[in-house]
């Protein structure tokens, strides 16, 4: 059974001009986000990004963008009580990774 | 990092007899030592014993879980010389021991990075399975004079931390990605480093999400300490003591958050983690209300309460567990929390007020 999480959130965009089409986003994506068609990288299905950013930090051509983040309710909420950037940083013990 | 740094080998040469990897003698996974040019390097056992398996049940429940890694360097599996592949991979002893059951008959080199004892994809999301420390490891292990050719095979979930051009360009090794899975790392291999779109793709499944919640209900039983604690404290002066009824109804509100949730998931209508949370929880309370005969007029107030609080904390637990899913977005979860958080605030306040005119007031 596929996982579906919200829709219409994802902050990622990828531009074509940019795209040399190498297919490194559509081979890091862990969720087959990306597809290829006449030699470019094009979006599939932009509700199954969840924002890993692997797609954009080995684009040699910088043509995606997103806003790379944990997707993690503890995390958010500690980054909240100490004003700062969530991290994936469960030191603590308990959580998530 | 710092045991390194203190070993001589680092100078290179002085003491031809050390492993470039520092180990300890007695962990029984090292089955010895391979020679290379550059010093020894330990070989790494492909079956897991009784003390691995032992170790991975205890960081499940999460007991010493920040604290379950090996030395980062370089390994060896099997008979590999300077043709045979590098994998790479992370610090953290349960990721290690998942790859190198995967390895049996292979010669290969594992480089190991230096992620705290975290796994790959975590330590790549934070940045410690990076281009930088692959870079440092690379240079430091001297694999270019261990291995003839110039190719690393990094794990996917890697690459949110690993800029694959970047390293190239600083090392002369291109990084081909492997699959997510280990279990696909032979096939991988055999197939002359082609993974299948299947490969490719992470899965969630219920045995996935089943290993992770203990650690979920562990964090969650010891804050719940403390409420038992304030239930004892109130329970002194109550009209209605707290008892075993009220306990068992917020313990499986605590389950239903931590562990039913989790595990059905996909199954559970709807797509955001506390509102499917709350629906169970709900669920279970009204069930469990009913149970007790409390939708009585002298036990509304209670019945109510509960109704109130409980699938609130059901729906925060289950939000809680969006770190552990492998599918939810940064922008998702902040969507999700802006919504949900207010109502389970004012909700959990209501109940708790709710129920505590009840216990208080004859």
């Amino acid at each position: 059974m596929k996982h579906k999480y919200l829709k219409n959130v994802a902050t990622l965009c990828l531009s074509a001009e940019k795209c040399i089409g190498c297919g490194r986003c559509a081979q890091v994506c862990p969720h087959g986000v990306f597809g290829m068609n006449e030699k470019k990288a094009r979006i599939k299905d932009k509700d199954r990004c969840m924002e890993c950013g692997a797609c954009a930090r080995n684009c040699p051509e910088n043509a995606i963008t997103v806003d790379a983040g944990v997707g993690c309710a503890a995390a958010v909420i500690m980054g909240w009580l100490t004003g700062s950037e969530p991290s994936c940083d469960c030191s603590g013990g308990g959580g998530c990774c | 990092m710092n045991e390194e740094r203190s070993c001589c080998c680092s100078d290179g040469g002085c003491c031809a007899g050390e492993s470039i990897t520092p180990y300890d003698k007695k962990d029984t996974w090292v089955t010895g030592e391979i020679r290379t040019p550059q010093g020894g390097v330990p070989v790494a056992s492909t079956i897991l014993q009784f003390k691995d398996t032992l170790g991975a049940w205890k960081v499940r429940w999460g007991i010493g879980r920040m604290d379950y890694k090996i030395n980062p360097g370089i390994y060896a599996v099997g008979n590999p010389d300077h043709t045979s592949p590098v994998l790479v991979s992370a610090n953290y002893k349960l990721t290690f021991d998942t790859l190198r059951k995967e390895l049996s008959g292979l010669n290969c080199w594992i480089l190991i990075l230096d992620t705290k004892g975290i796994n790959v994809w975590c330590a790549a999301g934070k940045g410690t399975f990076g281009t930088g420390e692959l870079v440092r490891r690379i240079s430091k292990t001297r694999l270019s004079k261990i291995v003839s050719h110039r190719k690393i095979v990094l794990p996917q979930l890697g690459a949110p931390g690993v800029s694959a051009h970047e390293v190239t360009r600083q090392t002369g090794f291109s990084v081909v990605y492997g699959p997510v899975r280990a279990k696909d790392i032979k096939e991988f291999l055999n197939s002359g480093f082609r993974a299948t779109e299947e490969m490719r793709t992470v899965k969630f499944t219920a045995w996935d999400r089943l290993v992770l919640t203990p650690v979920e209900l562990v964090a969650a039983a010891k804050t719940s300490l403390m409420v038992f604690g304030v239930l004892f404290l109130i329970n002194l002066f109550a009209v209605r003591e707290f008892g075993l009824a009220d306990f068992i109804a917020y313990a499986g509100a605590v389950v239903t958050g931590t562990v039913i949730t989790p595990l059905l998931l996909p199954l559970i209508p709807g797509r955001a983690f506390a509102w499917k949370g709350w629906l169970l929880g709900t669920i279970w309370t009204a069930w469990f209300v009913w149970l007790n005969g409390w939708f009585v007029p002298g036990f509304l107030l209670l019945a109510i309460g509960y109704l109130l609080v409980l699938p609130s904390l059901s729906a925060f637990l289950a939000m809680n567990f969006t770190g552990s899913s492998t599918y939810t977005s940064f922008s998702g979860v902040i969507k999700e929390m802006k919504a949900a958080l207010p109502l389970i605030v004012l909700s959990s306040v209501a109940g708790i007020v709710l129920v505590l005119i009840k216990s208080l007031s004859a």
